[in-house]
């Protein structure tokens, strides 16, 4: 640990950038810890993504994909990425920043050098590494399981995962101000959780929908994000489209932003 | 800054020598439902010096310290510390303070140890997190889920959080809260000695006897007004001083002297005077003279706590009077009923 800095000499400053590391990597681990002692937020993270998947396999053999250009494997797996961040990032992070809220652990790391930035990436560090591994596991399991290839273009596919776990995280964050306690927090995730599943694309392809309704669908927070992973990994998305989805994220990425800037509720009370 | 500046400091509460590393100057705050929690608050605390809040529940003493610790901004007025903005000029002040707030903010599932290093990982120049523990006594707690102290141990680790980053200034609100009087000593000891070596404190608290034994200067609070401040001795001696007797039957209390300003209720007798000798000399002379038996005779200096009740009774009494307070005030319950 720190302890041969720290005795040293104090007030000894060291960059701002290494110590805003150290705060950061302090207050990570201690979430990670956290989380790890909460067996239900494990078992959700970890087991129902998995449980989703084998239900968008069994919704989609009732559709038929073949104007999409998309297999049952592929829809199902890019769409488990879908799940694995509206679940593992956003639904755990809401409830996350409600319960440090009511425990007043918020308020109680603004009293010391911690910056706002900070405390609200510590808190979502662990829940994003988690998202990350289920990533890894699904392009794994695509490749020897399923017979997908890697990621037809990494860089599109890693740029809407990144966008697609900032935005979730942004958007935890502002849900937690309109969020009072940690069980009514089941019912203010429900919105973002079935417009997503149903009309970002995670269960159901957009194609499948009438021209109009697609077109409006693909203005809703996540589904540029999906775009532009199924796109990375599977390839088949036209120019025009990925733009629309690149425009779509960002945008929604900058309101999460925004929202957490203006609403953000540290203390109970406040 | 000599010895001799520091103690007529202390006496005058605050001179132009003396550093002033705390200053509110007319602070307001109000919150979104309208309450208003502070309503113009000025005073200062100068370097070294342990400066006392006291009030009743829901004087305003936390709404105030909070704004001091730079969590919120004051509605109006102004606060320095240190001689910057504790709020806008966060990552000046910070480094410098120690911060025990009213009630915990702990994750309950980490243990105490994992608490402490996380906090002193997050602090310039920090002081060991065993070092913090040990000052406190919860060496062998370290093990222990937070969810599992009792709430003295809480208060604790909260102290030994708030002394993580050697704090120049250390704000404590309600320090000894939940603790037994043992605990409660030992963290009187623990803040004289951190006074002596110069921290500049200032505690929230009811107990009046943690103010007279430790502060040097103090404001009582109520309803989020400043209604007296000074040293003990200060505030004090503006409070009359108090007979006490029974007289016997048959003397009835139209015989006690006139200048005496007696109330009866019975015949049971209470005298409020600014000349405690003197009335005394003039009520037993009468008393001899008359042959009368004072039972029961009780006179006492104004204490602390007689200055303290006597502000809150006549509040309590202009309470009803005031709709902007009345009814308004987030009580305990109304609290809990958010958090639930």
């Amino acid at each position: 640990m720190t302890t041969t800095t720290v005795l040293t000499g104090p007030r000894k400053s060291p960059s701002k950038a290494s110590a805003s590391a150290r705060r950061l990597t302090a207050l990570a681990r201690a979430e990670l810890i956290l989380l790890v002692r909460n067996r239900s937020a494990i078992f959700i993270a970890l087991v129902l993504p998995i449980v989703m998947i084998f239900s968008i396999r069994a919704s989609l053999q009732q559709i038929d994909l073949a104007g999409t250009g998309l297999s049952i494997a592929g829809a199902a797996l890019t769409g488990g990425i879908g799940i694995v961040l509206v679940q593992v990032v956003y639904m755990t992070l809401v409830t996350g920043y409600v319960t440090r809220r009511e425990e007043l652990v918020l308020k109680r790391l603004r009293t010391g050098e911690v910056t706002d930035r900070e405390i609200l990436a510590a808190n979502a560090l662990p829940a994003v590494a988690l998202a990350l591994l289920q990533v890894v596991l699904l392009v794994a399991a695509g490749a020897v399981a399923f017979d997908l290839s890697a990621p037809q273009r990494p860089e599109i596919f890693l740029a809407g995962l990144l966008v697609g776990l900032v935005m979730m995280s942004g958007l935890a964050a502002a849900t937690s101000a309109v969020t009072r306690t940690v069980q009514t927090s089941q019912l203010t995730t429900l919105p973002l959780f079935f417009v997503s599943l149903f009309a970002s694309g995670i269960f159901v392809p957009l194609d499948i929908f009438p021209d109009g309704l697609a077109s409006v669908f693909e203005l809703l927070p996540l589904t540029g994000v999906m775009t532009l992973i199924r796109h990375g990994w599977l390839g088949g998305v036209e120019g025009g489209d990925l733009l629309t989805a690149t425009v779509a994220a960002l945008a929604w990425t900058g309101f999460a932003v925004f929202a957490v800037q203006r609403w953000f509720r540290w203390d109970p009370r406040g | 800054m000599t010895s001799d500046d520091f103690l007529s400091d202390r006496t005058t509460g605050g001179t132009a020598d003396a550093e002033t590393v705390i200053a509110a100057d007319g602070v307001r705050r109000s919150y979104k439902d309208g309450f208003e929690a502070v309503s113009g608050v000025s005073f200062s605390v100068a370097r070294g010096e342990l400066f006392a809040l006291l009030g009743t529940n829901g004087a305003g003493k936390t709404s105030t310290v909070e704004l001091l610790e730079g969590l919120a901004l004051p509605t109006a007025g102004t606060i320095e510390v240190l001689g910057h903005d504790p709020y806008r000029e966060r990552a000046a002040v910070r480094p410098r303070t120690g911060v025990m707030l009213q009630e915990g903010g702990f994750p309950s599932d980490l243990t105490v140890m994992e608490t402490a290093r996380m906090w002193s990982a997050c602090t310039t120049g920090a002081r060991p997190a065993a070092e913090a523990l040990e000052m406190v006594g919860l060496t062998s707690r370290t093990g222990v889920r937070v969810k599992q102290l009792s709430g003295g141990e809480k208060r604790r680790l909260d102290l030994a959080l708030a002394l993580t980053s050697r704090p120049e200034v250390l704000f404590l609100d309600e320090p000894t809260t939940g603790l037994d009087a043992e605990g409660r000593r030992d963290t009187w000891d623990l803040i004289r000695a951190l006074r002596d070596g110069g921290t500049t404190v200032l505690l929230t608290t009811h107990y009046l006897e943690e103010a007279e034994a430790l502060a040097d200067r103090l404001a009582i609070m109520h309803q989020g007004q400043i209604v007296t401040s000074g040293t003990t001795a200060e505030v004090t001696a503006s409070q009359p001083a108090r007979i006490r007797f029974t007289l016997p039957d048959g003397v009835p209390a139209g015989h006690l002297p006139l200048s005496l300003r007696a109330a009866a209720e019975g015949q049971r007798i209470e005298i409020r005077t600014s000349g405690l000798q003197e009335s005394l000399h003039e009520l037993l002379g009468w008393a001899r003279e008359s042959g009368v038996q004072l039972l029961g005779l009780d006179a006492r200096s104004a204490s602390l706590e007689e200055a303290f009740l006597q502000i809150a009774n006549t509040q309590l009494r202009s309470r009803a009077d005031d709709p902007r307070r009345a009814g308004t005030k987030p009580t305990d319950d109304t609290k809990k009923k958010v958090a639930a």
